[in-house]
Order: structure tokens, then sequence, then C-alpha cells
């Protein structure tokens, strides 16, 4: 009979000076249950798990393991106690190898220290085998996709006898078919006894898996409540007042092609395509949305369209004149609105007042300044109106804007990008760390600036993002532009098409499949437009 | 909402099945640098160590009288020498530009054969010109392998504090200041080999100073190691004009270590004086590099040390301390580079001067690099600086037209060819520089 843990966690609270993540927190994790942690970016619930981990020390409260209080110094000792982590970004070493990485921190040697992988390689096959993982010990980190990463990572944790594992945010670097298959091997574990810890924000995967769910909040435990719950009040829980899931947007009616990408590459430092014969064109009163999973391109695409790479060939014409070869202000002054994909590393200065971040691109131009000086007073009047306008909750507009929620210096870039008139607007992750709240709202603009007829191009890694806003969806690959397909595309289709598989060739791959690994599972069923 | 339909999926594309059409994506590029430079350096050849030669005999003594046989002097005429080579180097580098146009990089072994014929040719030029046109070769790089002492202990030093993710510019401090307790604690206990465990602890109380600022107070590293090399400069200097010149008997006429030569092995020609005819400190340098490339790549600790200086959160979040395991190893990083720097007082020089380790802690940086942060790799890279350094010295007694002054800067040019990446990038630990910070 396999041990099983039951895992407590009692009245956990966790401060970093004046901040309080956690807030007396009880939760407990029965054996061999799969338990969902939700809540959104900066709830705490990674906190509460660094905590569980041993990475933090609670200010107050108790880890209880099978009723027994237990304290531990560091990760070692949670590992000690049977519990394992994947975390949201993951910790392996890229040059060294999968069997280094597993062995890492307990190490099988001989004598005098000396490295002795081999019982480490047969673990990885044996647990590779059992849960057709197919990982190769040998290779290195460095050159596995990002899903392989990830077993390995759960690898690491199980070859410790991990009786409770943790998944941060598993799903957030994964294609929909790669987190099918996820939910698959999580289902696995469950029946083979392991208890899983699953953070998620993501209401349909954490329906479709979990056991139990544990809803936090602003560091506090609001409530707990069964995956049969209706989607709808999961999120309310969440967020904490009652949300509109479905965005209401009347149909696009896009008028003349104002915006032309043809042939566009993009050659990385390192001589690769990153961005590799890109062709694709946006009307005006139309959201082309581009999807992809992260790091396929989309980065250097924008980055491209501003004027920020340097190897670019091919062209990019705006009511029919060329902007490739165009400084970023010339680019900008033709019309294009971008809000960058990092904010708080290209969007805003941090250090500056929220009033200053607003005219960061109008600085040098009237009503702002006369001659060389600025006008404060305008600076100040043009933040009031903003404010307002974009319900930004800031303590007033002399803040600075590092010191506002991720939400809210977000509304902040785009109150800037959308305060004059544009020929374009482009928008990078748009939402990505912004509560469900601010969503809404910025997503409202965005249709809004649509349909002042403006051509919108969206870049998400967010499925559900692209398919709420686009009017016709673009897929990218490896730098490569797989299809660009209506609104309304199923997500399984996009999801391929995610992994670089055209649509035409869907219904061929969907019947020779022998390496389609994971056996049977659920479709994300009709239920696949639900939000968030 | 909850049924489950167990329909068969579409199929799930396996990672390495999609990598199909995207050859151009995973293919790295090659560059035009390496056959442009090769190119370039074997015309360079082909005018002087060529066509420029003198038509005069080059002779290179291979024996020492010690040697149990003697081998014949090696004589080249100068002119045909360096056309021969110069003409092979030509095609090296041809076959370099074929490679690129196919798409191929260079191989390794033809950057490294490159390099050997062409300080052949460069050899036997000089000595062809000099007015006494025969130089030992034996001696050449016996000397060789001295002068890089210190400058492989420096290199590992390095090495052990890179590999964790600390960078060291502080060696030259480290040397300095393993140099001057070696001195003033020999004279006093008149023992040189607790003048050398001195230096030891001499160079690892500097590294404390460079762990604790940048690991503990998170002071930028390059910062701390510059104050440090001025720091160590400034006492020892400060030490030496009024401790150690007011009694020069009782501070700093330490007893050397001696040349230890082990029999029959010492005399075979050319490598019996390089492996088996060395003072202790040379000795300790070869199972240093030894130890220190078993250590890091087929230990645990190696293990752990490699994945504290990549990645630091892996190496915590798997229950191993980040800041403990690199102060230790940048403490026993300058340990190594104090020994390093006992050879100039115990084995090299028998007394301290100020500044003794002249600028060799910097070099040692450079063949860190230059050895792409692999123990064996600095060795051979400290090796080619001495050899450059030792070169210089030979070719002014022997008088050549090129003036000393050129060959005196022929180390720093190979040092600055090394690292601006003749022998392809080099790529160090990914944490290196960075303070880790939990959380």
């Amino acid at each position: 009979m396999v041990r099983v843990l039951k895992l407590e966690l009692r009245g956990i609270t966790k401060r970093f000076g004046t901040l309080l993540a956690n807030d007396h927190i009880d939760v407990v994790v029965e054996p061999g249950q799969i338990h969902c942690l939700l809540g959104e970016n900066g709830a705490g619930k990674s906190t509460l798990m660094n905590v569980l981990y041993g990475l933090y020390e609670p200010s107050e409260g108790d880890i209880l393991i099978d009723d027994k209080p237990v304290s531990f110094r560091g990760p070692g000792d949670a590992m000690a106690a049977g519990i394992g982590m994947v975390h949201q970004h993951f910790m392996l070493v890229p040059v060294f190898t999968v069997a280094e990485n597993v062995a890492l921190g307990a190490e099988p040697t001989k004598a005098a220290g000396f490295l002795n992988l081999d019982e480490t390689r047969r673990r990885i096959k044996e647990i590779s085998d059992q849960y057709g993982f197919d990982v190769d010990p040998d290779a290195l980190v460095e050159d596995l996709p990002v899903g392989v990463q990830q077993r390995v990572e759960i690898i690491k944790a199980l070859v410790r006898n991990a009786k409770v594992l943790i998944l941060d945010e598993p799903t957030a670097v994964l294609t929909p078919q790669e987190t099918d298959e996820l939910l698959d091997i999580m289902r696995q574990l469950k029946s083979g006894g392991t208890s899983i810890v699953f953070i998620s924000h993501k209401l349909r995967e954490v329906k479709e898996v979990s056991d139990t769910i544990t809803v936090i909040r602003r560091g506090k435990v609001v409530g707990s409540a069964e995956p049969s719950a209706p989607t709808t009040d999961l999120a309310s829980m969440m967020v904490g007042r009652a949300v509109n899931l479905t965005l209401d947007k009347a149909p696009a009616k896009p008028q003349e092609k104002t915006f032309e990408v043809r042939d566009l590459t993009v050659i990385a430092p390192n001589g690769q395509h990153v961005v590799d014969g890109l062709s694709f064109d946006i009307a005006r009163g139309e959201i082309l949305a581009i999807a992809g999973v992260q790091g396929n391109g989309q980065t250097e695409l924008t980055e491209a369209i501003l004027g920020l790479q340097e190897r670019v060939s091919g062209s990019v014409q705006l009511d029919g004149k060329e902007l490739l070869g165009r400084s970023v202000k010339e680019v900008l002054q033709a019309g294009v609105g971008f809000v960058p994909e990092d904010r708080k590393v290209d969007g805003l200065v941090g250090t500056f007042s929220v009033a200053e971040n607003l005219v960061l691109d109008l600085y040098d131009k009237p009503p702002f300044a006369k001659g060389i000086s600025m006008s404060p007073a305008k600076v100040l009047e043009n933040a009031k109106a903003r404010i307002g306008e974009f319900d930004v909750r800031t303590p007033s507009a002399a803040a600075a804007a590092g010191t506002l929620s991720g939400g809210n210096q977000q509304k902040v870039v785009m109150a800037r990008e959308l305060s004059r008139p544009l020929r374009l607007f482009i928008a990078s992750q748009p939402t990505r760390g912004v509560d469900v709240g601010s969503i809404e709202f910025l997503h409202r603009r965005i249709v809004s600036e649509r349909d002042q007829g403006t051509p919108v191009m969206i870049i998400s890694t967010e499925l559900d993002e692209v398919m709420e806003l686009a009017d016709r969806i673009a897929v990218l690959y490896k730098g490569r532009l797989v299809g660009v397909v209506p609104a309304g595309t199923s997500r399984d289709t996009l999801g391929l098409m995610m992994a670089g598989i055209p649509p035409e060739e869907h219904a061929h791959t969907s019947q020779a499949g022998p390496a389609t690994a994971t056996t049977t599972a659920s479709t994300p069923d009709a239920e696949g437009d639900d939000y968030v | 909402m909850s049924t489950t339909v167990s329909s068969p999926r579409p199929g799930t594309p396996q990672p390495a099945g999609t990598d199909n059409g995207t050859a151009t994506m995973s293919a790295k590029p090659v560059g035009w640098k390496t056959p442009v430079l090769l190119t370039a350096f074997g015309l360079i050849a082909l005018v002087f160590f060529g066509l420029l030669a003198p038509n005069q005999t080059a002779s290179f003594g291979i024996s020492t009288s010690e040697d149990f046989f003697q081998l014949p002097a090696l004589a080249v005429n100068a002119f045909a020498g360096g056309l021969v080579l110069s003409i092979l180097l030509l095609g090296l580098a041809g076959y370099a530009v074929y490679l690129k146009t196919k798409g191929r990089p260079a191989p390794g072994w033809l950057t490294i054969t490159f390099i050997v014929l062409f300080v052949a040719a460069f050899l036997i030029w000089v000595v062809g010109g000099a007015r006494t046109p025969t130089i030992s070769l034996a001696g050449l790089i016996a000397g060789s392998v001295t002068l890089a002492v210190p400058l492989v202990f420096g290199s590992l030093s390095g090495v052990l504090c890179e590999r964790v993710g600390v960078v060291n510019i502080a060696i030259e401090g480290q040397l300095l200041g393993g140099a001057f307790t070696a001195a003033i604690v020999a004279s006093m206990t008149q023992n040189p080999f607790i003048g050398l465990l001195a230096a030891a602890v001499a160079g690892a109380v500097v590294s404390m100073v460079l762990a604790l600022f940048s690991i503990k107070y998170l002071v930028n590293q390059i910062i701390v190691g510059v104050v440090l090399n001025v720091l160590v400069s400034g006492v020892t200097g400060f030490l030496f004009s009024t401790v150690m010149q007011a009694n020069k008997a009782q501070f700093n006429s330490p007893p050397g270590l001696d040349i230890i030569e082990i029999p029959v092995l010492s005399s075979i020609p050319v490598i019996g004086p390089i492996l088996f005819r060395q003072s202790l400190v040379g000795y300790l340098m070869y199972i240093a590099v030894l130890v220190v490339w078993v250590g890091l790549f087929k230990t645990r600790w190696g293990l752990r040390v490699r994945a504290v200086g990549e990645h630091p959160q892996a190496a915590d979040t798997m229950g191993i301390n980040v800041n403990a395991t690199r102060f230790w190893n940048v403490t026993l990083g300058g340990a190594v580079a104090g020994i390093g720097g006992s050879f100039f007082t115990l084995v090299a020089i028998d007394s301290f001067t100020k500044e003794i380790s002249g600028g060799r802690g910097f070099i040692a940086l450079a063949a860190l690099i230059f050895g792409r942060w692999n123990p064996i790799g600095a060795f051979f890279a400290a090796l080619l600086f001495g050899f450059a350094d030792n070169l210089q010295s030979i070719v002014t007694i022997i008088g050549t037209p090129v003036p000393s002054q050129f060959m005196a800067m022929l180390p720093y040019l190979v040092t600055v060819l090394a690292v601006a990446g003749l022998v392809g990038r080099s790529r160090g630990p990914a944490a290196s520089g960075i303070p880790y910070v939990k959380g």
C-alpha cells in the first residue's frame, strides 16, 4: 500500500514588510485528491505554496502532515516530508542533462563524492514509461520543448517520492493540447496515490480536473467550492463581485485595408529567423488577433513594426506608407499606438509619476511643452482626465506608476496609447497579470477603438482572450503564419494550429495518430469558450 | 457539464514531428569572422614570415645537456620554412572559407592547428633574423611553463569563483597578497612551507572580503574586485616600504622552495623538464588543474557548484544553500590564487617587491575566458600567455630585428585576440555576476 499524506495548512500568515500576502489561510489537502487553489494573479497562491515548500518562512501558522505539525527550514525539508513542487518558471538548469537536473540535490554517488547517475537514469526511464512521458535522461534540458521540460520537473518530484505535488500555474506555458495531456497526467498521478495541489486561475481546467476548490482572494480564503459549481459563481467568488464573462461586442464592420504586412522577416542576433516571411493585413474597424504559444516570434513581430528590431526585411505599410526603416518616433507619429507585452519594462517608467507616464510619448509637443520647457499644469490636467476616463485606481496623479497594481498600470499604458488619434493600434498581451475586473474594462476599450474605425492588432498567448476579442485569428508558430482563420474557429483547431499544424491537415492527423500518446480523455466540451 | 466524452482526441503532435519544416530556425548561423581572420593572418604570414624572411638558417635545440639521450637540433632555412608554413596556413584558411560557403563552421582542430603553425612560422622568422639564430626549444617551453604557473593558479581561482556565479576581478589582489604573505611569513619562520600555507590563507582572506560584500551585501562584484586590487596593492606597497625595506634580512629574505627533480623521468627530452623538474608549487599546479576539473565535472560537489552558477533558484529549490556554496567556493578560489602568488616570492624571485604580480591577475582572467571557464582550457590558455611572455624575453636576448618594445607587447596582443573570440564565442555561467536574493 502506498503511503498517502494528509496535508493541512492552519492559519498561515505571511507578511512582506507591511504587505500582507497571506492572511490566516486554512487549507486541508486530503490524501489522493486534486485540490485546486483558485485565485487571480497576485491573490497570494504562489506565496502560500512557497511557504509550504519551505522557501519562505511563515510569519504565523502551522503546517501539519498527517495531523502532526512540522516546520521546514528549506525546500530540502519539504522534499524529505514528501512534498514536491513544479514552479511556474521551471527550476531546471538549461545546460544540464535531464538526469543531472533530476539528481541535483540528492545525487547518488560512488566513493569520494563521485557522481553515479546510472540509478537516476534508470528511475527516469521507469517513471517516464509508467506515465508515457517519453523523456530521454541524457538530453540537454535547453534542447527540450517546454511541455517536456515540465515533465522533467514532475519526474524530479516523483523521484523524490513526493506524495503531494504542487503545480504552480502549470498550464500558463502550454498549448491547449499540452494542457489536456497535463490534465491526464494529473489524473494518472492521482490514481497512483499522489495528491496534487493545483494552482490556477483558469476556470475551465480547474473544473475539469479538481476534486475540491479553495478560492483565495487578496491573501484570504474566501470559500471553497465543488468543481460542478457554475463558472460564473466561481468567477465572482474569485473576483469578489459579479463579473460579466462574455463581452458584448457588435459584429465587425471592416472597411478598407490600411495596414499591410508583406514577407516580413526578422533575424535575431544569433541568426535565427524569428519572424519568417509573414504576410497579413488588417482592415479598419477590425481586430486581428495573433495567437500562439509564447516565444514563437510575437515579440519580434511587434518590435519590428515599431522599429525596434535591427535585421528586418519585407514591407510594413500603413495608409500606403512604408514603416520599416523609420525611427520609432516616426512610426508613433504615423499614428501607431502600441501597448508592449511587459508594461513594467517597456510600457512605464516605474519611478515616474502616473501623470508623467501618461505623456511619455507627447511630452515634447504642445500643449505639454512650450519650447524647451514643460508645462506641468497641462500634464496634470491631462492626467486627471485620463485617470477619470480609464478608472485608474491611484492615490493621486503624482503617485509613482510602479506602486500601482498590475491592472491599474496597464490602464495607464492603455490610456496613454489611446489618448491620441490612431491609425493603427497594437496591443501585446493587453491583459497579462491583470485582474478580471480590469480585463473587462480593457477589452471594452479595445473594441470601442475598433468601432471608431482603427485597425487593431492584438497579440495574446491566452486562447480565451484571442477568441473573445478577435474578428479574425492569425496563428504564429516558430515565426511563421500557420494560417488565418475566422473568429469562431474551434478551440481544438486553434490548439493544433498553435502546435504548428495547418487547419487543412487536422483531419489527417487525428486519424493517423499512433503518436497520440495519452489515452482517452475528456475533450474540452461545449463550454470551450468559457471566459477566464 | 462534467460529462466525460470518451472520444479519440485529435492527434497530439510530438515535438520532434513538428520540427520538420523549421530547419532554418534551428540551424546555427556560420559567421565569416573565422575564415576572414584566418585568411588575414595567413597573408600576414606569407608576406612577413615567407617572402620577407632572411635567407638564414634558424636552429632550434631540442635536448638539454642534462637529458639522458640527445636529439639533434632542428635546423630550418628561414625563407623556405616560412614560405612552406605560410602556404599551409593559407591552405587551412582556404579550407575554412570553403566550409563557410557550404554553410559549415570551421572545426576546432583547424583553428588550433592554424595557431600552432602560425606560432611556428613566427618563431622561425624571428630566430632566423636574429644575430645568433639559435634558441633552445626545450628551454623556451620549460620557461613558458614557469611563467605560466601564477597564471594557471589565477585562472583556476577565476574558474572556481565564476562557476558559482561570482566574478573574481580580484585575482590580481589575491596573487599579490599571496606573494607578500609568503615572503614575510617564510622569512620570519625561515620555512618556505609555512610561507606557502600563509599565502593560501592570505588569498582566502582577500576572497572572503569579496564574498562577503558581493554575496551578503550585494555590492557590485566588479567594483568590490577592483577596490580590493587597489587595497591589496596599497597595503603591501606600504608594508614593503616601511617594514620590509627597513629590515630586509628579517622580513624579506624568504628561503625558496627547491626544484624537485624526479630521477630518470626528468631527463626525458622536452617533457622531462616540464613535468618532472618543478618546484612544489609547479607540481601543485598540475594537481590543482586535474583536481578542479575532476571535481567540477565528475562529482556531486561540482554538479552543485555548476547549478548554483547557472540557475541559483533551481539549486535553492533542490535544497542547496546557494550563498554558502558561493561563499566557500570563492574562499577556496582565493586560496588557490594565493598559492599562485607564493610562486613569485618562493620560487621565481627570492624576495618581494612592489607590484610583483605585475598585472598577471588580469591576464589570468583572460585565460579563464579564453579557456571557456574550463580548468583544462584555462591551463592551456595560461600556457599560451606564458609562452608569449617567455618568447618575448628570449628573442630580446638573441637580438632580433624587431624592437624589443614590440616583443613586450606580444603577450597582451595575444590576450586581446584571444578574448576577442578568435576561437569561437565563449559562454560563461549564466548567473555569473548576479547576486542571489531569495524569493
